[in-house]
């Protein structure tokens, strides 16, 4: 659903919505929820009520309307959206580390990759729409539940042919047997990395790379020191994003003096005193401005990457 | 399976392969990231380093990740391949607490009593490099007094200039993209790699995806989407005018033949036409210009720091191997042309430093389909607040957003933990969205 692993359901002009998509409904950038479209479904809310069926034959992206006359979009799932709309069970992992990641562990299609632990789906869900076709997410959680409902949100995602959800104490036990020297990338957020990083090691393929994902620093220590002797190109970062606010805003914008003399800067004028002017006049008009957001994420965590040696 | 079918599978899945082969790309990784080489093993390429040459042969079906030393062979230097104990050569951790500081060390120039004309006869007798930084460390009247850290980065000051490391590293989207950025970022419009890292997400790239690019930035960003479709889907490169732009770097990844062909190029003319079947234009550019690329291609400027030896000159190999792979960026065939007019895109990608932002968006946006992601990537703020502000008002797009990534690296040691001293302070702006469909709701019937 969320890729287009299957072409019918490719996004395209011809693709509209149906009995039983999932459609994320955008009300504003921060309000946004996932539906499922069923035929006799009404989706309520701040607006009123949405009909479900006035939704079906439509275009994803299509603005609809509710009893009340108000409006929301419907857009088609990604795993950006997703990410944004998921159900949080744990602190999730968002966009500018996702990517990062995704890059950094050199994800291609056909990739095997390890993951622990599963959390709320956020990073495995690009994690997968970065192995698809061929390749395969292998994502562990100690916790039963959560990883019940990880299997739930891949199911309803359409992913569960490309993540597979194990219940395994990684941090106890290690990554299974039955993946050494498959994986191409490994992926930890756990308490203490460093105690997988053995097993992490095993799994790898030479000069594989692994990602361990600790909000402390201290965490981050313990992790470089146990990928000394197995790992290189140990490098440690921290990627945050920045967001701007685009304004369209009144601003009086005044000509230079351009009769006056050559020889001097023109002359400062007194503020407030318009008709002081010597005549020059001064126009208001609308200038789309830019500046960043006044609140920012401060800190997600710390990402360190190492590639397995080559000791063959 | 047959040994033919072995190789066949194995060509095409180069892109997975563990391991170099004859004609692949490499990036030369040479102290420690001094200096990047992008180099084609073939028999004839060589390396220059310091003022010897080294033939690349040796580095022929080693594992990418692969450690070299150059050592001197009967005829000339030799790169042979060190492979490293698992234990690491950490040094010991016994001074952190730092009972050493540098009172005693006085920089008069005389600490070493080993002479270049004495290292020059080490070398005639054939001594290998780690061999001589020994002697240095041995010779030194100060080392001892130096704290652990210090010693630790005197051996390796004196390991890059008198045993030089090269590292045999795999192309892909992000250590092409570092080291360009590293070494000639204007060549990819100063784009970061957490940057294109995003354009990628927020442009939902994945396989069987048909992803419209316009991409001004000498094709790092057309060859990190093909990376990521596997050969599935297709990266259509779009221009204005009536020339392709140039995607040279492309050729720098390792994409076999089938993500070859998943590049392809199309005039921003040819993709408007309305009008069907035989009715785009015949250009006459086939295929893109492409760059003959010749045994090494150098992103790699030496350090200026006095001691390297090393110098940037590489030696393009002097034969250019008839190149019998598919090159990327062929044009369009006029019926993808027409399923993408039927179907739209589903997504798209711009990295024009070149273009007005908005301009270029209002021309393609309508070739996009409805609910498709979009990400526009831009060195000044300005021109996509304008743009932004546009498609607000024009009301074609939804989620926009205009974002700068912030990337900071961390020296993690014992007790020694901070920020790097250095840092980039610019990546990049993107403006990403979401495209709306234009056809207004009727009210609802209730």
């Amino acid at each position: 659903m969320i890729l287009p692993i299957n072409p019918a359901n490719k996004l395209s002009f011809k693709r509209c919505i149906k009995d039983g998509d999932l459609v994320i409904v955008y009300e504003r950038h921060d309000t946004m929820k996932a539906v499922k479209v069923s035929e006799d479904g009404v989706l309520q809310n701040r607006f009123g009520a949405f009909k479900h069926s006035e939704w079906i034959g439509k275009p994803f992206g299509s603005k609809v309307l509710s009893n009340k006359g108000s409006f929301v979009y419907l857009l088609a799932p990604t795993a950006e959206l997703w990410t944004l709309v998921l159900s949080h069970r744990t602190q999730i992992l968002y966009i500018a580390d996702i990517s990062f990641v995704v890059m950094y562990l050199e994800i291609v299609p056909g990739c095997l990759v390890l993951e622990s632990g599963t959390g709320s789906g956020s990073l495995t869900t690009s994690l997968a729409r970065a192995v698809a076709p061929t390749g395969h997410v292998y994502t562990f959680d100690f916790h039963e539940q959560r990883a019940a409902s990880a299997r739930e949100d891949f199911e309803r995602t359409g992913l569960s042919n490309l993540v597979t959800v194990g219940v395994r104490d990684i941090q106890g036990e290690g990554f299974p047997d039955e993946f050494c020297g498959r994986a191409d990338s490994v992926f930890l957020d756990l308490p203490q990395p460093w105690l997988v990083i053995p097993s992490a090691g095993k799994m790898l393929k030479p000069d594989g790379v692994l990602c361990s994902f600790s909000p402390c620093i201290e965490q981050v220590q313990r992790s470089c020191e146990a990928l000394k002797s197995h790992f290189t190109d140990v490098r440690t970062f921290e990627v945050l994003l920045r967001t701007y606010d685009v304004r369209q805003r009144i601003v009086e914008s005044c000509p230079v003096n351009e009769g006056g003399s050559n020889e001097r800067p023109p002359r400062k004028r007194r503020q407030g005193s318009a008709e002081g002017n010597n005549g020059i006049e001064c126009t208001s008009s609308p200038t789309v401005m830019i500046r960043p957001s006044g609140e920012a994420r401060g800190h997600t965590g710390y990402l360190t990457f190492a590639r397995l040696k080559c000791f063959a | 399976m047959s040994i033919n079918k072995a190789v066949e599978e194995d060509s095409n899945q180069n892109q997975n392969s563990r391991l170099t082969w004859e004609g692949c790309n490499v990036l030369l990784d040479i102290n420690d990231g001094d200096r990047l080489v992008f180099a084609r093993l073939t028999a004839a390429s060589t390396l220059k380093i310091g003022n010897k040459k080294c033939c690349l042969q040796p580095l022929v079906g080693c594992p990418f990740g692969s450690l070299f030393l150059v050592e001197s062979g009967k005829e000339g230097p030799i790169l042979s391949r060190f492979v490293p104990n698992a234990e690491g050569n950490n040094l010991e951790e016994k001074d952190v607490d730092g009972s050493k500081d540098n009172r005693a060390i006085v920089d008069n120039n005389t600490a070493q009593s080993l002479t270049s004309e004495d290292i020059d006869e080490m070398r005639r007798q054939g001594a290998k490099g780690d061999e001589i930084v020994d002697a240095l460390i041995a010779n030194s009247a100060t080392f001892e007094k130096k704290t652990l850290f210090s010693q630790e980065k005197y051996r390796i000051k004196k390991q890059k200039k008198y045993a030089p490391r090269v590292l045999v590293r795999r192309p892909s989207a992000r250590s092409i993209c570092e080291a360009y950025f590293k070494k000639h970022p204007d060549k990819i419009g100063f784009m970061r790699v957490d940057a294109l890292s995003l354009l990628l997400c927020l442009g939902n790239v994945t396989a069987n995806a048909d992803v419209l690019v316009v991409d001004m930035v000498g094709g790092i960003l057309t060859g990190a989407i093909a990376e990521r479709l596997g050969g599935t889907g297709y990266v259509c490169n779009t221009y204005r005018g009536s020339s392709p732009y140039p995607v040279e770097i492309t050729r720098m990844f390792n994409l076999n033949d089938e993500i070859c062909k998943r590049i392809v190029h199309a005039s921003l003319t040819d993709l408007n036409s309305f009008q069907t079947g035989a009715s785009v234009s015949e250009s006459k550019e086939e295929t893109l210009p492409a760059v003959q690329s010749g045994g090494v291609e150098v992103v790699g400027i030496s350090s200026e720091h006095g001691c390297m030896e090393i110098t940037p000159e590489t030696v393009p190999s002097p034969i250019i191997k008839p190149c019998k792979s598919i090159k990327p960026g062929q044009k369009a065939l006029p019926e993808t042309i027409e399923l993408w007019k039927e179907n739209g895109f589903s997504s798209l990608i711009i990295a024009a430093p070149e273009l007005e932002p908005w301009g270029i968006v209002k021309e393609v946006l309508p070739l996009l389909s409805f609910s498709a992601p979009f990400a526009v990537y831009h060195q000044y703020a300005q021109p996509l607040a304008t743009c932004m502000h546009n498609l607000q008002i024009e009301k074609m797009a939804i989620g926009l957003q205009i974002s700068e990534p912030w990337l900071r690296e961390y020296q993690v040691l014992p007790s020694r933990t901070h920020p790097h001293m250095q840092m980039s302070a610019f990546g990049g702006y993107i403006l990403s969205g979401t495209k709306i469909s234009s056809s207004e709701p009727v009210t609802s019937s209730n």
